[in-house]
């Protein structure tokens, strides 16, 4: 067994993402390794407009982009505005008297209560639209760690090459030989006290080693491109290159990929609270928690998962629409 | 894979020794007494260096001595524990694939056919959807709607427990087959149906798109434009040229699908009280057994490093282009 690095289809799914959604035309060659990413530099670009001029002029006339846009903004409009909008404190035992927790624990709707309370006496509605807020932060925290941890590690790695991108490799790969979430429920299983940022910190883990390898790769890709040969033949400063040639240049695999971490990271943090190892609080209600929480009650009322299941689901649809279109319309194969 | 599984095996280590309270805690619970906790240190070794530790660690892993289960089934041995779940967890995992395919290729290939038609933009639309839905949550609502509202299947568990079923390989429907005890048999399959299908969304869908896709790209070939203008007739086309192509890369999919099933199963698992890895990995969790879960971990980690290299191994079989490369 000379390569110890087994699971290498999910390596190179992720490698040949880096390359597909890279900046530049690249060769058909499929599964060719560094050698042939090295013309994925020079853009042949027949009106002479950029990536992403031209990636937006597609995506403008796209309705499932536009569909995912949509939800998207309407979900992070809600999570900014929703203490303005919910009619109701959402941690106020409003309605605790209808509860009755032998014969009915779950009340249903009332006037002025269109969803119903939960066990607690709590106005579901109110708690759905402030539940979007603490969503959207789990959603786009976890994403900025992963995509921060991954940026740091892919750069060096793709950067400075040799012995450090072997080591940075290695680390990666036997992160990614992990079952993703089982991966992300063992970190969470770590901490003494869950708490909304061990289940934040879960799900980023998990995510770096998927950003560090795809962006090495088109940081690879940009380092044997024409462009860096010409900066660095002219004399620029080596952290120049990096960060000003290579690194915008090698973004845009891993921003696509981002836009679909979103929506799964808000999927995982709903399995966290399902295992116990979400977070306990629930005075700020989040819909992940809100999901767990209900299962409890299931038998009772479905409608108290069913709900924030739902919320899950556009929004998830909403980020995945908008990530899959854009990975389409980044694609240079399908530049046509 | 060597090299994989050790760092694997330190991961889990040092994983176990930043718990809170540590190995002694994990493997006496939260509650022993000072007296035990001494002794349980000195004889873990807990004084001696931290390469003496991991190197002791590693020993008893090999022994598969992990400890006693505190939470799932106090006082069991937690390898056996693992032993005897194993089996349950492949065969839901192997129901949930064998649903995925089966449904996740015809339709892939449909799709692809039938570009831009309704039933693909439907269908497209469907995977999406599919990939969105919480795992579990797809469990519950099968669950509420088949096995109580309607009592079409069974609510929880492998098999009936009035059946007293002989037990031959830990596989129950595999054990009802051999035995010849059909109703056995039937039962057991009946409570795989519901687990199987929340198992099976996931990699039904990824299967799907990749079919489509796949296929997509070999219509576009030269060798499927000279097989047309051969005059070769359609399903020579498709079944020898197109479908043989297209499904390369499925099977790539197939084994990059393990890890999610067996996340999928800690949920789906935990939902239908199905006694397999899954559900002891989730009760583990609840009540922090960490003895189930070191070796449970580290068991679902290999198994995942394993099947990717049998993939591996097997795409350089179907593959002739890898063999050469």
């Amino acid at each position: 067994m000379s390569n110890p690095l087994s699971p290498n289809r999910k390596k190179q799914r992720i490698d040949d993402l880096a390359r597909s959604a890279g900046h530049g035309p690249v060769s058909g060659e499929p599964g060719a390794a560094v050698g042939t990413i090295a013309d994925a530099g020079h853009v042949e670009d027949t009106a002479g407009v950029s990536l992403i001029v031209s990636a937006w002029r597609r995506l403008r006339r796209n309705p499932v982009f536009l569909l995912g846009l949509a939800i998207t903004l309407a979900f992070v409009l809600l999570a900014i505005f929703s203490p303005l909008i919910a009619p109701h404190d959402p941690s106020a035992r409003l309605l605790i008297d209808k509860v009755r927790p032998q014969s009915n624990p779950i009340p249903g709707p009332e006037p002025g209560f269109p969803l119903g309370a939960d066990n607690a006496g709590r106005d579901i509605f109110s708690r759905l639209i402030v539940g979007s807020r603490q969503t959207l932060i789990v959603g786009i925290m976890a994403t900025l760690f992963g995509f921060v941890g991954g940026l740091t590690l892919g750069t060096l790695a793709g950067a400075l090459g040799g012995w450090v991108d072997a080591l940075v490799m290695r680390i990666v790969d036997v992160m990614l030989s992990i079952p993703s979430l089982l991966l992300a429920f063992s970190i969470a299983a770590i901490a003494a006290q869950p708490s909304q940022w061990t289940v934040i910190i879960a799900i980023a883990v998990v995510q770096v080693p998927i950003f560090a390898r795809l962006l090495r790769g088109s940081m690879l890709a940009q380092r044997a491109s024409d462009h860096v040969l010409a900066a660095r033949a002219l004399g620029v400063k080596p952290s120049a290159i990096i960060f000003r040639h290579m690194l915008p240049n090698s973004l845009s695999p891993v921003i696509v990929q981002a836009t679909l971490v979103v929506a799964s990271a808000i999927i995982d943090a709903a399995a966290l609270s399902f295992l116990g190892l979400g977070n306990p609080d629930d005075r700020q209600p989040e819909w992940g928690q809100m999901l767990g929480a209900a299962q409890q009650y299931i038998y009772d009322n479905p409608a108290l998962a069913i709900w924030p299941a739902v919320c899950i689901i556009v929004v998830a649809l909403g980020f995945t629409l908008m990530g899959e279109s854009l990975r389409e319309a980044l694609d240079p194969k399908s530049r046509r | 894979m060597v090299g994989v599984i050790l760092v694997l095996s330190l991961l889990v280590f040092l994983w176990l020794r930043s718990l809170p309270g540590g190995t002694v805690s994990a493997l006496l619970g939260e509650r022993a007494t000072p007296e035990r906790r001494a002794a349980l240190e000195r004889a873990l070794g807990l004084n001696e260096p931290i390469y003496v530790q991991y190197w002791e660690f590693l020993k008893r892993a090999l022994h598969g001595k992990f400890g006693s289960s505190t939470g799932v089934q106090p006082g069991t041995d937690a390898f056996q524990i693992f032993l005897t779940r194993f089996p349950a967890t492949i065969e839901l995992a192997a129901f949930a694939i064998i649903v995925a395919v089966a449904l996740g290729i015809p339709l892939g290939y449909l799709a692809a056919r039938r570009r831009a038609s309704l039933f693909d933009n439907v269908s497209i639309v469907g995977s999406l959807i599919g990939v969105a839905v919480p795992v579990f949550f797809l469990a519950f609502l099968l669950k509420y709607w088949f096995a109580i509202k309607l009592h079409w299947l069974p609510v929880s568990g492998r098999q009936d427990p009035d059946l007293d079923a002989t037990r031959v390989t830990g596989f129950f429907v595999l054990d009802g087959l051999l035995t010849r005890e059909w109703d056995s048999a039937w039962d057991a399959f009946k409570h795989l149906i519901l687990p199987g299908f929340a198992l099976a969304t996931i990699p039904f869908a990824v299967v799907f798109r990749i079919t489509r896709a796949s296929v997509l790209e070999v219509l576009d070939e030269d060798f499927v434009r000279t097989a047309e203008s051969k005059g070769l007739t359609n399903r020579v086309i498709r079944g020898r040229h197109v479908l043989r192509n297209a499904l390369l890369p499925v099977v790539t999919t197939i084994g990059l699908q393990t890890g999610g099933l067996l996340v999928g199963a800690v949920l789906t698992e935990r939902v239908f009280s199905y006694a397999g890895l899954g559900e002891a990995l989730a009760i583990a969790f609840e009540r922090r057994d960490y003895a189930v879960l070191q070796v449970c971990i580290l068991m679902a980690a290999m198994t995942f490093v394993v099947v990717n290299l049998l993939v591996d191994i097997a795409y350089a079989v179907i593959d002739p282009r890898v063999r050469t490369r």
